[in-house]
């Protein structure tokens, strides 16, 4: 297993550089120039070329993107020209607030698409089932964006119960982390607890149809051990990967829910960035969150070698 | 043995076994009755299609529901109805008085879960033991099912071994607890021919180790040659005949037994072709008048239309559904009615 890791961890290096060329090639290619958004509307073209002189903006490309490498392997991103600080520190400052959200997220997720899926599985074509369903499919068809805006005006402007945005972090109050994480974690949770769901169902209907499961009941083993532990196992294989997927949206995916609910994550700083044409920031951002996901894409397949012993990687027989 | 003073192990009256389906209610199983004594073979013989999978099922309390439903009938196991039984009674029950193999070692067994962790558990949840004595058992299993090395396959999982090693490793479960009766679903069908020859002898050195009753359930007659003492002869979800091992071979009294004898491909007979019965299982919903079989019978007459052949004595102890043992008439005193389910 640590072999394979060692080895998933050498694959990811071109993904990431592919991932850098990109953002760099990228953000060239678009009008726009961080000089007049620095300088604002007064200043002069002499003005604007001492911004661009300082921002190493007037070098060739090619030169550009060379420094951006040799500061990369120092461990440097550069630094952010809007907030003039390194992109590394920026980013990482945010990241607890993104991550505990996604995390606040994903246990909601876990916890109501998998039982949802579980329940309505064997209660097929019930009305347990049904509603169930329903519930998944409105979950997948509004916008989460939308769905954050509702809970404002109903949670915060009508009822009061909760603040309109911001964020505590946990370590000074967990009551004021759960006030103000919970609609935005809700908002990011409710489409991918209908996906989950409704994955978990098929998957445990397809589960329940296999001779293994006639085997565990031919044995007299009580159906809570029949479902929890024999189908349980199973359909978690197909489910962990999509698992997955669903935490990389999550992390990711919270841009505009950090913007609804003005909320100072890692989604929002590299929403103004682009906004702002902050390129060392982009640049730098891009490249952490797919590092990030990277690494959740090697955990989910470790993760998948303890659920199915069939696919073991190192050793074979 | 003394068939007046025991009773039997099992005992099957009047099983009617339905499927729900989009066409109404079709009937896999009808008036199936017969006996087993404790430590007795019966092999179950009949073409796919015929209810014998479901018949062992409804045993098990594993049938499908919905959409199969026992209908009419009573399963009398030690002299008590299993299909009155609750649910957690049929549970404790199964695993442990009743076990089943199935035609599937591929996929019978849990691909996620050690061999050892899925042979201890039906010891640990019916006999309530710790898990040091369940492994004690798993390996003495492993060892009397002809595993080698036991203590290290325990670690392993199922697609690690063979596809017979897996049929032995469902046998050394399902009879942990000592069964009083296995039912063997096809258990050779899927594998190879030499391998059959193997499990076939495995299962019946265990039968006489641990004295159980085993219903084998085959198409194929061979099997039952080798290994039951009695054949019931089972066609579109009714009894056709029912006599001993030799009763069967010598004697087969039933059209459809003849035509399943005479398809054995035979090594020493001068013949190019196999001889197969000519047509197929009716369909469930459109079963023929009077006799099932007589659409593709050779002996068939007008009379064999009209009624639904009684299973008739041919020999004391040799019942078939046949009328033409009885001058092709349904009633009359040449052969006496069998009481469904006597010897």
């Amino acid at each position: 297993m640590g072999r394979y890791i060692v080895a998933r961890l050498i694959q990811s290096i071109p993904v990431l550089i592919l991932v850098s060329v990109m953002s760099f090639g990228i953000m060239k290619l678009v009008p726009g120039d961080p000089a007049i958004l620095i300088g604002g509307p007064t200043a002069t073209p002499a003005e604007l070329d001492v911004i661009r002189a300082n921002l190493g903006l007037d070098r060739p490309f090619h030169i550009q993107m060379w420094k951006f490498y040799v500061g990369l392997v120092q461990g440097d991103l550069g630094n952010s020209l809007l907030l003039g600080k390194p992109v590394l520190e920026a980013t990482i400052e945010r990241v607890p607030v993104s991550l505990s959200i996604a995390l606040y997220s994903m246990v909601l997720t876990l916890g109501f698409g998998i039982a949802c899926g579980v329940v309505a599985a064997l209660n097929r074509n019930g009305w347990v089932d049904q509603g169930a369903m329903i519930f998944a499919l409105l979950g997948v068809s509004i916008p989460n964006f939308w769905l954050g805006l509702m809970f404002i005006i109903l949670f915060s402007v009508h009822l009061g119960w909760l603040p309109t945005g911001g964020y505590v972090p946990w370590q000074e109050s967990i009551g004021g982390w759960f006030a103000t994480a919970t609609m935005p974690a809700v908002s990011l949770a409710l489409l991918q607890i209908g996906l989950l769901a409704r994955i978990t169902r098929s998957t445990m209907l397809e589960v329940l149809r296999q001779d293994y499961i006639r085997t565990a009941r031919a044995k007299g083993l009580p159906e809570f051990v029949v479902i929890g532990k024999h189908a349980f196992k199973n359909v978690m294989i197909p489910v962990i990967t999509v698992i997955g997927i669903i935490f990389s949206v999550l992390l990711s995916g919270s841009l505009v829910i950090e913007s609804v609910f003005s909320v100072p994550g890692v989604g929002s700083l590299l929403g103004s960035a682009v906004l702002r044409r902050d390129y060392p920031m982009i640049q730098g951002g891009l490249l952490l969150v797919a590092w990030s996901l990277l690494m959740l894409n090697i955990l989910v397949d470790v993760l998948y070698a303890y659920f199915d012993p069939r696919v073991r990687y190192d050793h074979g027989r | 043995m003394d068939m007046a003073s025991t009773p039997p192990l099992l005992s099957v009256r009047g099983l009617r076994i339905e499927f729900g389906t989009d066409q109404g209610p079709a009937r896999a199983v009808d008036d199936l009755s017969f006996d087993l004594d404790a430590g007795e073979v019966l092999g179950i013989v009949g073409e796919s299609g015929s209810g014998k999978s479901v018949t062992a099922l409804s045993i098990m309390g594993l049938l499908p529901t919905p959409p199969g439903r026992v209908t009419a009938g009573e399963i009398l196991f030690e002299g008590e109805d299993l299909l009155r039984k609750s649910r957690n009674d049929m549970r404790k029950l199964r695993g442990n008085e009743i076990s089943m193999i199935f035609q599937e070692p591929m996929t019978s067994l849990n691909p996620v879960f050690t061999i050892g962790d899925q042979l201890t558990e039906a010891v640990r949840w019916h006999e309530r033991v710790s898990m040091a004595t369940a492994r004690d058992r798993a390996i003495e299993m492993l060892g009397k099912v002809g595993i080698p090395s036991p203590e290290r396959r325990l670690a392993d999982y199922p697609h690690q071994l063979s596809g017979g090693m897996r049929q032995r490793v469902m046998i050394a479960m399902a009879l942990s607890c000592s069964p009083k009766l296995l039912l063997a679903d096809e258990p050779t069908t899927a594998l190879d021919v030499t391998i059959q020859a193997q499990i076939l002898d495995l299962l019946r050195a265990l039968q006489e180790e641990f004295r159980m009753a085993v219903i084998i359930i085959t198409h194929n007659l061979g099997v039952v040659a080798e290994f039951a003492d009695r054949v019931l002869v089972m066609y579109a979800g009714r009894t056709v005949e029912q006599a001993s091992v030799e009763g069967v071979f010598d004697r087969p009294s039933h059209p459809y037994t003849e035509g399943l004898l005479a398809s054995i491909p035979d090594l020493e007979a001068d013949v190019l072709r196999l001889t197969a019965i000519p047509g197929t299982l009716p369909n469930p919903h459109e079963l023929p008048p009077g006799c099932r079989f007589q659409p593709r019978c050779g002996y068939a007459r007008e009379e064999c239309t009209a009624a639904s052949p009684p299973l008739l004595a041919v020999s004391p102890d040799h019942f078939a559904a046949c009328i033409r043992h009885n001058g092709y008439r349904l009633d009359g005193a040449a052969a006496a009615m069998a009481v469904p389910g006597a010897r």
